[in-house]
């Protein structure tokens, strides 16, 4: 039983880095919703399943609403978004694919390092775990810094919330309270980051943020 | 009630009292209100800490009190030893003679409201910088002191020089208050207990011990004003109105002296020997320098904020020499050392009090600072001038004042310097003694010329020329004050044995007690070595000077003639042809000014027939505020300036700085092992 248990734990957080390396090479912005959804039903499932093997009933009300919000809701409504704002075609990268991937890599196994190194009594499920999760909030970060349009910058920071949370269910004894307070967090975060995306866009007409740049620069001339 | 209860009421009623002055900020009643509670209150903690200190307890029997304040789970505690005691015995006899000399003063401030509510704050965050017992309530008490006293500096702020003063002071504050917060940090050690009775107990390693005195030194010393650190004080003492000026010379640098005996002394444990070379060495160049700096100087009261600099080396120099002494186990050395440090701040508390208060009164009659534009006070303000005579007699180490005797107790402690096993120790002392001589004479000279060029000779301005002599609160101050000077001049012994417990708790070794020794006469160690006595020295004094007055009246001229004096062949009797400060300091600065200052003169004089007159330009340099200040500011500035363009970087850029310093930290992490 154990071995079945850290085997499946094991590759659902892996599979949740993977998914992770998945976005950072996806230039079109559909596609990259499209993976995203994906990120966060297979959060559903490392989650539920730590619930499972943990035997602990509220970690289900924490797959549930990442199912909901961050399988569904979310990319259901930044697809509308992007309908609306009409920049579905939009091909965008700052980077390019080859240094970006091989980024990716060297994050995955500097937080592998890190972790196994600073963590070396921990129960070794929560240790991957937390490997994984580590890597999944640094790739997060690198879709962020990697990417200039708005609606992939909020994706960034979606996964990488994903990381944390996956982190918070590896360890045994979170309190609901704290997951619940975070994905309302995220949420509030979400609903103002798109509130400013549809202001932006009236103001300047595009959401890529190179936008906000020159009026800052006109500004300080 | 107990001392300790009521010294701590004493602090409450002086906050009361800084919260009335603000109440009171627009009625006219409001300057003898708060300077006659200040006085009151002062006077009170005055007396119960003499009281105490008179008692003389051990310092295991010391009264402690917690009180419910500061941080949750620590409180605040307070503790009065003798060690404290003396010290609130200087801090409140100092507030209660200035608040009485402002009774009298304070009616010509302008700006009442920017000094009445600081005034009584700044004297009980003294007061709580010393009963404080754990590191916490120390801290707290420091940083309210010396934004008070801030506040004060800053009470004319429409002036340029006050603006820069005030800024320059509380930069070193900051600084210093930073320094103490590290030195507490690392004696409370991994065990994080910020009481100061656990820290007495804890063992340390030697490399902890040194930092800590490092840090402390900067952390008090940039407070007390020790070289380099001293850049504050010619700028912020001299900025504030006068009472305070001396409160912040004559009893704040003295809080300063307190936390480094307190931690030093008290605290730290046993001392290791080279930290008595390196207490000995700044306080040595401390005194010299600031001496030197004081003659160069025309403005009256920069020119005493300077002296101060000179009396702090003097007292730091003799707390290494007990450090020193005390590392190699001389228990009465290390005692005489010791006492010859507290009695000099006593006394320098006394004097340097006085003569700002002089300065307070010359300032008050003529509105001049400036030495050059003053002179002749002695005939319109006789009073004053005889109380400031005598504090530069005191402050010059003549005997019988009270000067004389610290120094000559230093002078002893450095005698007994050949005992010592150390080489290194061997050698240094006797280059400290004749560095201690040096400052001495300096002081001499800087006080004849502080006297002379202020009261003698002829007003070199018309407002000089009118002065009129002060009210009657500042000259009781300052007569109290003086009557002190001669007191402790003549006994030194009751102060000796006064301080005897002090050495004895924080030493323990005591000096021989003097009080029983006849004729008033002290002996630090033996009667074969040396001994002094005040009064017989103040009888000569007084007998051969009333003879020879008596002398020169009885057979050269028995009526007061008034003739021209002789005028060196210059038939124009205009006052420019007298001395000036600077003329009067031009030997010394030719002599250390060349090198110390990088002093240079330039004389342009016209050829023959040009009708341009002649120019004769001195230009000194600060070479600690040159090579030292300038630079590290230049430094500052320089970083901000690149800095600034951190502000206007695109939000990727920052996300990006964000990412980098995470990948940076995790590759720290990642590569400590």
């Amino acid at each position: 039983m154990n071995g079945v248990v850290f085997d499946i734990a094991h590759m659902l957080a892996g599979s949740l880095v993977l998914v992770s390396m998945m976005m950072l090479y996806q230039d079109r912005l559909y596609a990259l919703l499209n993976v995203f959804a994906l990120h966060s039903l297979i959060l559903t499932l490392s989650v539920a399943w730590q619930a499972f093997v943990q035997d602990a009933p509220h970690l289900y009300v924490t797959a549930a609403i990442a199912l909901v919000f961050k399988a569904i809701v979310i990319p259901v409504v930044l697809h509308r978004m992007i309908r609306q704002l009409g920049i579905h075609r939009e091909i965008e990268t700052v980077v390019g694919i080859g240094p970006t991937m091989l980024a990716g890599i060297g994050l995955v196994a500097l937080a592998t390092v890190v972790m196994l190194r600073v963590t070396p009594e921990a129960d070794p499920l929560a240790r991957e775990d937390l490997a994984f999760a580590l890597s999944v909030l640094l790739l997060g970060l690198l879709i962020m810094v990697t990417r200039r349009n708005a609606v992939s910058q909020v994706v960034g920071f979606m996964s990488l919330e994903n990381g944390l949370v996956l982190a918070a269910t590896g360890a045994k004894g979170m309190p609901l309270v704290v997951e619940i307070s975070v994905a309302f967090s995220i949420l509030v975060a979400f609903i103002v980051i798109g509130v400013f995306l549809f202001r932006i866009r009236e103001r300047f007409d595009t959401v890529d943020v190179r936008a906000l740049d020159d009026f800052k620069g006109r500004r300080r001339k | 009630m107990t001392p300790i209860s009521i010294l701590l009421v004493c602090v409450a009623a002086l906050l009361g009292t800084a919260v009335l002055a603000v109440l009171l900020v627009h009625s006219s009643r409001s300057t003898p209100v708060v300077y006659g509670a200040g006085l009151v209150f002062s006077a009170i903690a005055f007396f119960t800490a003499l009281a105490y200190l008179a008692a003389g307890l051990p310092s295991a029997e010391a009264p402690m009190l917690t009180l419910p304040f500061g941080l949750p789970w620590l409180g605040s505690h307070f503790r009065l030893d003798t060690l404290a005691a003396f010290f609130l015995m200087v801090v409140n006899l100092g507030g209660a003679l200035s608040a009485l000399y402002a009774l009298g003063y304070g009616r010509h401030e302008h700006a009442p409201h920017r000094v009445l509510p600081f005034f009584p704050a700044f004297l009980a965050g003294m007061n709580l910088v010393i009963l404080a017992d754990d590191a916490f309530t120390f801290l707290i008490a420091w940083e309210f002191m010396s934004l008070a006293s801030w506040a004060l500096v800053m009470a004319h702020h429409r002036g340029a020089d006050n603006r820069k003063a005030g800024y320059v002071y509380i930069v070193m504050a900051s600084f210093g208050t930073l320094a103490l917060l590290l030195a507490f940090g690392l004696l409370a050690g991994t065990g994080g207990d910020y009481g100061f009775a656990a820290m007495r107990v804890s063992e340390r390693t030697p490399l902890v011990a040194g930092l800590t005195l490092v840090l402390l030194l900067l952390g008090a010393g940039s407070k007390a004003g020790l070289v380099p650190l001293h850049v504050w004080l010619p700028l912020a003492h001299p900025a504030a109105p006068s009472h305070v000026s001396a409160l912040m010379s004559g009893v704040m640098t003295k809080v300063a002296v307190y936390g480094f005996i307190r931690v030093v002394f008290d605290l730290l444990g046993m001392p290791t020997w080279w930290s008595g070379i390196v207490v000995l060495t700044i306080g040595s160049a401390t005194a010299v320098l600031g001496i030197l700096q004081a003659l160069m100087e025309s403005d009256l009261k920069r020119l005493l904020a300077y002296s101060t600099i000179e009396n702090i080396g003097v007292i730091f120099l003799s707390l290494g020499l007990a450090l020193a002494f005390k590392a190699n186990g001389m228990g009465l050395a290390a005692a005489l050392a010791l006492t010859a440090a507290l009695f000099h701040v006593l006394n320098h508390s006394f004097f340097k009090s006085l003569l700002f208060f002089g300065a307070g009164a010359v300032l008050t009659a003529t509105g001049e600072r400036d030495m050059d534009k003053l002179g002749g006070l002695i005939h319109r303000m006789p009073v004053t001038s005889v109380f400031f005579l005598a504090g530069c007699v005191a402050i010059s180490a003549l005997p019988p004042f009270n000067g004389f005797v610290s120094e000559w107790l230093a002078f002893q402690a450095i005698l007994q310097s050949p005992a010592v096993p150390q080489w290194g120790l061997k050698i240094l002392v006797p280059a400290v003694g004749g560095l201690l001589a040096l400052s001495a004479a300096l002081a001499a000279a800087c006080f004849v010329k502080a006297f002379g060029v202020t009261f003698l000779g002829r007003p070199r301005s018309a407002v000089a020329g009118q002065a009129l002599e002060v009210d009657c609160f500042s000259l009781s101050a300052m007569s109290i004050l003086a009557a002190l000077c001669l007191l402790a001049g003549i006994l030194p012994g009751i102060v000796i044995d006064a301080l005897a417990p002090i050495t004895l708790s924080l030493i323990g070794e005591r000096m021989p007690l003097q009080t029983d020794i006849p004729w008033l006469s002290i002996v630090p160690v033996t009667e074969s070595r040396s001994s002094y006595n005040g009064l017989l020295v103040l009888l000569f004094t007084l007998f051969s000077a009333l003879l020879t007055a008596y002398l020169i009246r009885r057979f050269a001229s028995r009526v007061l003639r008034r003739v021209p004096s002789w005028d060196c062949g210059f038939p124009e009797a205009s006052p420019v042809t007298q001395y000036t400060a600077d003329s009067f300091a031009q030997p010394v600065r030719r002599v250390f000014g060349t090198l110390v200052f990088r002093a240079r003169e330039r004389v342009d004089m016209p050829a023959p027939g040009d009708l341009r007159p002649a120019r004769f330009a001195v230009e000194i340099h600060d070479l600690i505020w040159e090579g030292l200040y300038l630079p590290i500011t230049g430094a500052v500035g320089f970083v901000a300036g690149k800095l600034d363009h951190m502000q206007f970087l695109t939000i990727r850029r920052y996300l990006s700085l964000v990412f980098l310093a995470l990948v940076f930290l995790l590759l720290v992490l990642a590569l400590w092992s």
